[in-house]
């Protein structure tokens, strides 16, 4: 009942500082129509601008999941006729189609993007069958042709940026022994997990990676609880799968581990303890899906795409990456440019010994398998 | 020895967990301790301790100096703990119902405020390696002690003391005990109720300040996930002794990283039921400690919980 309260507290206190000080969309419910002509759902009417609703659900400058939008959303912004709404901290509950209806009839958006994985199944859903004129696009979800048709999803290949996170750590380790600190365990997460391993172990067969899953997309304490452990027990690089990696790369940074980054660029928390990371660039996304609207058609349904497609990228290599980890992740890299590169190869077993892949199976970045991965690979030590 | 499974590992792993961990629910059960021993209980906590934490971090940030930002987290802290006190001198206020809207209003006024400050590094509060005598660096690791632990251990020492022996904890004791009495004695009831409500809320604000100044030692959102108000529960637990707030402090944070330290040596399964740990423990803990035969021992008098 109380943690509930507190929930409600954070939540609501956190409202009060969302970006767009005229929409405040709950507060304003009774009274928007009073001040109709001051907000922004005059001016959109009148002047004709593309209105593009954001939608994050913890801060936009978190040093990780929702800055790497956030950073999306902002190359929008530069674009003439192009109108940005964001809104933060926003729960993953009924909470968000209060959001995306007032973005859709306060701020007349007509394009909304929910980014938070939990948004998708009911509440994107519901909203794209109420709004038929608006188009909402998702990230991470599973969109199919059951859907409506004015929804869709969207997604990176990002464990390709993990597998040459994999590279540069194995090159960097002494102990030969990794730590990852995972959410939830979710096919995305997994994907991951395993592609920083076969990344490390296309180095060095011998190196083991150790997860820990805090089972929260943000927990501050159990993140650094979660890294101490890790290095505690002798790895000496770190990386996460978390939404906002800020704790968790600053605390193996003053314990003296090496970090790859995740999300988005961390390397000004670990100053010469940064090696590399795999970070989103939504931007290229985001500037399609406006292009088609202003073109007058819908944007695609479904889209996936990875390094080659300009989806991921990687941050700086940091000053500790030797020549010899540059040139080989720099090969690696140039293979995955030309597409289909496959980090789930056979023969390989997962880490209880069943088979994921007999001997010439490879999953291209694309199988639509990857998107169901519920399998730690061998050499992890944790289970999903 | 790195990475050797086994008990040696998981329990210097809990223990270290437990002294870095611990700071807070010890400042903010501490600062409640005082507070209703005096006759008030402050749910507001919660929101003194995320306050806290994010005017210490603004505050470090600015100056350069932690302990400005502990000062200011102190002071800020100081400033909720009156307004509390203040309104609830009010006849038919209700304590428990203004703590429930400080909690709310000092979260949502750090999120605003702390806006800025989710970005930059502060600087640290320094720590004591208590573990330089040895070569291993689980060790060193575990044994790196924050200041404000120490602290608030011999704080927990003195007040212990301090309600027994001296005369400001004794009259603390009358007003909480008997509002009549301690009228009847001479003292001024809301005055010092004001005072403890303040006291508390300083020492709340302190924790505050080791959650983004020292660990996990950043500014966000979620930073506090709830501590203050475990730790306001924590005081039931302990029977208002401050020196079992030390205690139950010391087993909250030890049971929190043994999720962490267990999948650490491989056992990995049901880590969601080991991060339940805390509750378990606070569950059993009080249904070994209740009694079908009499109230609270230890409860102040005037407590309004009874």
């Amino acid at each position: 009942m109380l943690a509930k309260l507190v929930q409600t507290a954070w939540k609501d206190g956190s409202r009060l500082v969302s970006a767009h000080p005229f929409s405040r969309r709950h507060l304003l419910g009774g009274a928007a129509a009073l001040s109709l002509g001051t907000l922004p759902f005059g001016r959109a009417r009148a002047a004709g601008p593309l209105t593009v609703g954001f939608i994050y659900v913890g801060p936009k400058d978190d040093y990780g999941y929702n800055q790497a939008h956030a950073q999306g959303a902002a190359a929008l912004k530069a674009i003439p006729g192009i109108e940005v709404v964001e809104e933060e901290n926003v729960r993953e509950t009924t909470d968000v189609q209060k959001t995306m209806e007032s973005m859709i009839n306060l701020d007349g958006a007509s394009l909304v993007f929910p980014t938070s994985f939990g948004y998708f199944d009911p509440h994107v859903l519901i909203e794209a069958k109420k709004n038929p004129k608006v188009q909402f696009r998702h990230c991470g979800g599973l969109w199919t042709e059951a859907n409506p048709k004015n929804a869709g999803s969207y997604f990176g290949y990002i464990a390709q940026g993990q597998y040459l996170n994999g590279i540069v750590a194995a090159h960097a380790s002494k102990s030969k022994r990794l730590g990852f600190v995972a959410a939830k365990p979710v096919p995305q997460v997994l994907n991951n997990v395993n592609g920083f391993l076969l990344g490390a172990r296309s180095v060095d067969p011998s190196i083991t990676l150790q997860v820990i899953f805090t089972g929260e997309w943000s927990l501050a304490v159990k993140e650094a609880e979660a890294t101490n452990a890790l290095i505690d027990a002798g790895a000496d690089v770190i990386t996460c799968h978390v939404d906002g990696p800020k704790v968790v790369v600053e605390t193996a940074a003053r314990r003296g581990a090496f970090v790859c980054g995740y999300h988005a660029d961390q390397s000004a928390l670990a100053k010469d303890k940064y090696l590399t990371g795999a970070e989103w660039n939504w931007a290229s996304i985001y500037k399609g899906f406006v292009a088609d609207l202003q073109a007058g058609k819908a944007p695609p349904n479904f889209v996936r795409g990875g390094l080659p497609d300009g989806f991921v990228k990687m941050s700086p290599y940091g000053p500790a990456v030797s020549e010899a980890a540059r040139q080989n992740a720099d090969a690696v890299k140039a293979e995955m440019m030309k597409g289909g590169f496959a980090i789930i190869k056979g023969p390989l077993k997962d880490n209880k010994g069943n088979e994921v892949a007999g001997a010439g199976t490879a999953l291209a970045e694309n199988a639509i398998e990857l998107e169901k991965t519920s399998y730690l690979v061998e050499g992890v030590k944790g289970s999903a | 020895m790195s990475g050797d499974l086994g008990l040696g590992t998981v329990l210097l792993a809990v223990l270290g967990g437990a002294i870095r961990v611990s700071t807070p629910f010890l400042f903010v059960s501490l600062g409640e301790t005082i507070t209703e021993r005096s006759g008030r209980i402050n749910l507001g906590l919660e929101g003194t301790l995320v306050f806290g934490a994010m005017s210490a971090y603004a505050t470090a940030v600015l100056t350069g100096s932690p302990w400005a930002g502990v000062a200011v987290a102190g002071l800020a802290g100081a400033a909720f703990g009156l307004l509390h006190g203040f309104i609830c001198r009010f006849p038919r206020v209700n304590d428990v119902a203004i703590g429930i809207a400080l909690m709310l209003f000092g979260s949502g006024l750090a999120f605003f405020l702390g806006k800025p400050f989710i970005q930059p590094s502060a600087p640290p509060l320094p720590a004591i390696p208590f573990g330089f005598w040895s070569d291993q660096p689980q060790v060193q690791a575990a044994l790196r002690v924050n200041v404000l632990f120490l602290a608030g251990a011999a704080l927990a020492l003195f007040l212990w003391w301090a309600f027994r022996n001296t005369k400001a904890g004794l009259i603390l004791r009358v007003v909480g005990d008997s509002a009549e009495a301690a009228r009847a004695m001479g003292y001024d009831v809301d005055r010092v109720r004001l005072l403890a409500t303040a006291l508390g809320g300083v020492l709340a604000g302190i924790g505050g300040a080791y959650l983004s100044l020292y660990y996990p030692g950043s500014w966000n959102e979620g930073i506090s996930s709830g501590q203050g108000l475990m730790a306001v529960a924590l005081v039931i637990f302990a029977r208002w002794n401050p020196l079992a707030c030390f205690g139950a402090a010391l087993l909250f944070g030890g049971a929190g990283a043994l999720g962490p330290a267990l999948q650490s040596v491989g056992i990995s399964q049901g880590y969601y039921l080991f991060y339940a740990a805390p509750y378990i423990l606070t569950l059993a803990l009080l249904i070994a400690t209740s009694s079908p035969d009499r109230a609270l021992s230890g409860a102040p008098g005037e407590l309004s919980l009874k």
